[in-house]
């Protein structure tokens, strides 16, 4: 305190001039415009370089909110955008043709859901009952079956694909006609195994084994899987034979589902046959 | 004492009026602007207590200011010269230092230390004379030009008057 004072007092000369000079220069900023308008701009250009300064250093400290509402406004205009929006009549693609009639018709989906390393796998596609897919229907990808139809939703629709423990696709081979069932082991998504195919047939190795038609869901004919092992084991007469899928399930966009037009009197016509069997 | 102090109000009111009724209407070609009223605080006497010079110089910028419009402006700047005179008495002080009555005068002194005592005085006024009303330093140069021109033209206003001082003090 005595400092303070005998500081004061050393230097009382310069604190009664600062004081009348601040005085003065209030008045002068007070009453003179030109001057007024100067000190005001050049105030707020010093004022406006702080501030700036100090938000360029907070703004740091709020990125995590900013952040955060940027993925809040982001949701919201993923949620406007088409793609994730149903549409719910969706593209189905018929020729009419008088030569050839329609039997299969193809619905474009896309997969929302997928999986491929369970025992039992299946995937969602966005379209369902609406879009008039129904359970049974075969679903192929661009390059060959992908699987059949379990249950549908009106938007949505589950399939059973290949990688299924009670998946069984009627196949066979497309340089001859002998056909057996192709199934999946469980073990991995790229292999599968084909069965029923009789001993005395000749395979090779790399022979496509294709879709049979027989089963009324798919095509005939369309890409199943190419022979990458062959066994003959002993005591029974069928090959145990090792396939690779053409198809990458873990890389499934586009599929269609597959619409038999004329399942529905194959079926009928089958079943009528069996129980005239029956009957006789 | 009280004639001196009558002597220098009497100054005040005189350098107030010549100031503000006479040469602040003169603006040669723009640049020369004299501010002769500096002259109060130039001749106030040597003991002149550093509290009381402050104060004086206020009262006299605020007269000023008050009839030119300009408030503070002067005022600011006749402080600041207020300020510095005690600084540059001792500066340029004599070997014998000052009578505590006297007023510097040219007659006491000689020449050369009147001019220098006078010169930076009126220079250091001026020159924050015209910054503050101009208020920037970008035409720094152009506003210098004013400060040199228009202290040269009070200094030798002020010379002139210690002229006038000196005939009618050598008279007595």
């Amino acid at each position: 305190m005595r400092n303070l004072l005998g500081f004061l007092s050393r230097n009382l000369f310069f604190i009664f001039f600062l004081l009348l000079e601040v005085i003065a220069i209030f008045l002068l900023i007070q009453n003179n415009r030109y001057q007024q308008s100067r000190f005001l701009n050049s105030s707020n250009f010093v004022s406006g370089r702080v501030y700036q300064s100090v938000n360029n250093a907070t703004k740091y400290l709020n990125l995590d909110i900013i952040n955060e509402d940027l993925a809040t406004e982001n949701a919201k205009l993923k949620a406007e955008l088409a793609n994730s929006k149903i549409q719910i009549f969706g593209n189905n693609y018929i020729i009419n043709d008088t030569i050839y009639h329609q039997q299969f018709e193809y619905s474009e989906t896309r997969v929302i859901n997928n999986s491929v390393t369970k025992a039992n796998n299946y995937i969602t596609l966005d379209k369902g009952s609406f879009n008039g897919i129904k359970e049974g229907m075969g679903v192929i990808g661009p390059k060959g079956v992908v699987g059949i139809v379990k249950t549908v939703s009106p938007h949505f629709s589950s399939v059973l694909t290949v990688l299924h423990s009670q998946s069984k696709i009627s196949a066979k081979l497309k340089s001859q006609n002998y056909y057996g069932s192709m199934i999946w082991d469980g073990k991995d998504y790229q292999y599968g195994k084909l069965i029923n195919i009789p001993k005395h047939v000749k395979l090779f190795l790399g022979d496509t084994i294709v879709s049979s038609g027989f089963s009324a869901i798919f095509p005939k004919g369309l890409d199943l899987a190419t022979i990458t092992g062959i066994e003959k084991p002993s005591g029974n007469n069928f090959y145990d034979i090792d396939i690779k899928f053409i198809n990458d399930f873990k890389n499934l966009e586009q599929v269609y589902v597959v619409k038999n037009v004329l399942k529905e009197e194959q079926l009928l016509l089958e079943q009528t046959t069996q129980e005239g069997d029956s009957d006789d | 004492m009280i004639k001196q102090i009558l002597n220098f109000t009497l100054l005040f009111v005189f350098l107030v009026l010549l100031q503000v009724l006479v040469l602040n209407n003169i603006q040669l070609s723009g640049y020369i602007n004299p501010y002769f009223y500096v002259l109060f605080i130039l001749l106030l006497p040597f003991e002149t207590a550093n509290w009381l010079l402050l104060i004086l110089a206020f009262a006299l910028g605020i007269s000023i200011d008050v009839f030119s419009s300009t408030m503070g402006m002067h005022t600011s700047a006749l402080l600041l010269m207020a300020f510095l005179r005690p600084s540059i008495l001792k500066l340029i002080s004599p070997r014998d230092g000052y009578d505590s009555n006297q007023s510097p005068s040219i007659q006491d002194f000689d020449f050369r230390w009147f001019a220098i005592y006078v010169s930076v005085l009126v220079f250091a006024h001026h020159f924050v004379l015209f910054f503050i009303e101009a208020f920037r330093f970008s035409d720094f140069f152009y506003t210098l030009t004013k400060v040199i021109l228009s202290s040269l033209l009070t200094i030798l206003l002020i010379f002139i008057s210690q002229l006038f001082t000196y005939n009618s003090q050598a008279k007595r």
